[in-house]
């Protein structure tokens, strides 16, 4: 069934589709209407789960992780501060192997106090230990959301999908929402191999020492280098039975291109828009949006990138004293593989400044114009 | 690909009027894109909302500079804001107004349409008196001028989106559908 929907409420959708049984949530701006519907659809029955309100983020997601234990599909979603709240329960939930998904609105981190975009919130737990989805549209929200649960619970790692601030929280879209039945052939019920029961207990969480804390953390990371496969696989399962692909990337007409830029998030549509200005001004361009940040798609972009002349990063967060953090990755990935080519990285759109496809015509002119970076960071619209 | 800028004021439902209408257009196949300003609405304050239209996916998140029309909800913002900010030529001012669209001064390369929708929503009794729901009875008028969709999608969606009044806010739509239809 297509319906016009906000990309909060393509969250909510997901999430009762997905049938999450327990959801704890605390609301904040602008992520609000996620929980708002999800909480409707509690009380109306239209989703048979529990939903607990809490006073705080990190009360949300103890709440998460307790129910999880528990054995229960578990989703909570939050923005901004509220996700920078979650710190400390982030690494509980991957560290105790607990499948929770969580929508994240990507909010800047304040001060100076922001609600409008950029991915600062959500890279500054990039090394939690969670799975992270940058999404582009309101569909690949829902989509994800459904997917995320599948992969997680296979491999007991925590997932985020995460999306921009207005430009899909607010916006509404037509989304093709999946029927039940269907979602449930794709999404089997969460089986977890242990759970917090009477009837077989097991203790959780408790000191380890530096016998086995090791291999905890070995393991956790051999099960994130399996995800790729997993979200390929599964990705291809989903577009079978729905039609639509969910994969790690998503590259437009990369194949030839001399320049590609590498985006995420919304702005890894818009550049598309470029991409065709560019291609009809005979500037043979190509976009690489990447979807999945953890774990990163090292082998994809430097599949994809090989044939490049240029490569054009473009971030929407800030490693203070360092780079733009899809930047860091993607030089990460070509280190050893390709290091004569040359990878600029920009920054744009921080706190919410719109970027557009003449945004992008800029940075692909001044990737072309020169041959190597002159700079660490190429800052786009930056008043100085 | 049609570009729409929504101007009225916060309570006035001017991000539903944006809502109704792309729930209208999606009925009949097209790919939309409506958002409100990105931002915290206030109660009276100047509000915008957006609205893309297609017949394939739209890819462009960013904000609309340069719509190819316009749509006032509240008349008292034509003299508070420049309504026709990166309008393009030719490009429809669609005021809700109890004046001749030719009393408003507006350059020659726009066309005006006056809707008198505060009217038509006090007649179906949408609102108070005091803060008529114009919305409805604007978008009725919006998808007559613009050739936007059929009357009956316009119904369709009033039915399925708005739980208060729903037939009367069809009522209105449909008022301000057949009195558009004699300005375009």
């Amino acid at each position: 069934m297509k319906k016009v929907i906000m990309g909060n409420h393509a969250l909510s959708y997901g999430a009762m589709l997905a049938r999450s049984q327990v959801i704890a949530a605390y609301p904040i701006t602008p992520q609000t209407q996620v929980v708002e519907l999800l909480s409707e659809m509690c009380a109306d029955k239209t989703l048979d789960a529990k939903f607990i309100k809490v006073e705080s983020e990190h009360s949300a997601m103890a709440a998460c992780i307790g129910a999880s234990v528990a054995g229960a599909r578990t989703f909570t979603a939050t923005s901004s501060q509220g996700l920078a709240l979650m710190h400390e329960m982030l690494h509980w939930a991957s560290g105790g192997r607990l499948p929770v998904v969580m929508g994240d609105i990507n909010r800047s981190m304040g001060p100076g106090w922001s609600i409008w975009t950029d991915q600062n919130d959500s890279l500054s737990q990039r090394d939690t230990g969670w799975m992270q989805y940058y999404c582009a549209s309101n569909q690949e929200v829902l989509d994800t959301v459904i997917q995320a649960f599948k992969v997680s619970e296979r491999l007991a790692i925590p997932s985020m999908v995460i999306l921009d601030a207005f430009a899909l929280s607010h916006t509404y879209e037509v989304v093709d929402i999946p029927d039940q039945a269907k979602v449930d052939e794709y999404l089997p019920p969460f089986r977890p191999q242990v759970r917090l029961t009477p009837d077989d207990p097991h203790a959780f969480g408790g000191l380890t020492s530096p016998e086995h804390y090791f291999e905890l953390r070995y393991k956790l990371q051999k099960d994130m280098e399996k995800a790729p496969g997993l979200i390929e696989e599964t990705g291809r399962e989903f577009e079978t039975m729905f039609g639509r692909y969910l994969g790690l990337v998503d590259d437009y007409l990369c194949d030839d291109a001399d320049i590609i830029l590498v985006t995420s998030g919304t702005a890894g549509y818009t550049a598309r828009v470029a991409v065709d200005d560019m291609r009809k001004s005979g500037i043979k361009a190509g976009n690489l949006r990447i979807k999945v940040f953890r774990p990163f798609p090292f082998e994809h972009v430097r599949r994809i990138v090989k044939n490049a002349k240029k490569v054009a990063v473009v971030d929407r967060n800030i490693s203070y004293g360092h780079h733009g953090m899809f930047f860091q990755e993607v030089k990460s990935a070509l280190y050893g593989h390709d290091d004569s080519l040359p990878v600029f990285g920009f920054i744009a759109g921080l706190g919410g400044r719109d970027i557009t496809p003449s945004t992008f015509r800029e940075i692909a002119d001044i990737a072309l114009s020169k041959d190597r970076p002159e700079e660490e960071i190429i800052w786009i619209g930056v008043k100085r | 690909m049609i570009e729409i800028r929504f101007h009225g004021r916060g309570g006035q439902g001017t991000v539903v009027a944006s809502k109704i209408l792309a729930d209208a257009l999606a009925k009949e196949g097209n790919y939309v894109q409506a958002y409100p300003e990105f931002g915290v609405e206030r109660r009276g304050a100047p509000v915008f909302a957006f609205i893309r239209i297609d017949n394939k996916p739209i890819y462009d998140k960013s904000r609309i500079y340069a719509p190819d029309h316009v749509v006032v909800v509240d008349p008292t913002l034509v003299d508070a804001i420049d309504v026709t900010e990166g309008l393009k030529e030719g490009g429809w001012i669609i005021i809700n107004s109890d004046k001749n669209p030719a009393e408003f001064k507006f350059p020659a390369k726009y066309r005006v349409a006056a809707i008198n929708a505060t009217e038509i929503a006090v007649k179906n009794k949408l609102g108070t008196l005091a803060a008529p729901i114009v919305n409805t009875a604007i978008v009725g008028a919006v998808v007559r001028i613009l050739s936007l969709t059929k009357l009956e999608s316009l119904l369709q969606a009033i039915q399925e989106q708005i739980s208060i009044k729903p037939q009367d806010n069809q009522k209105a739509a449909q008022e301000a559908y057949e009195q558009a239809g004699r300005q375009s």
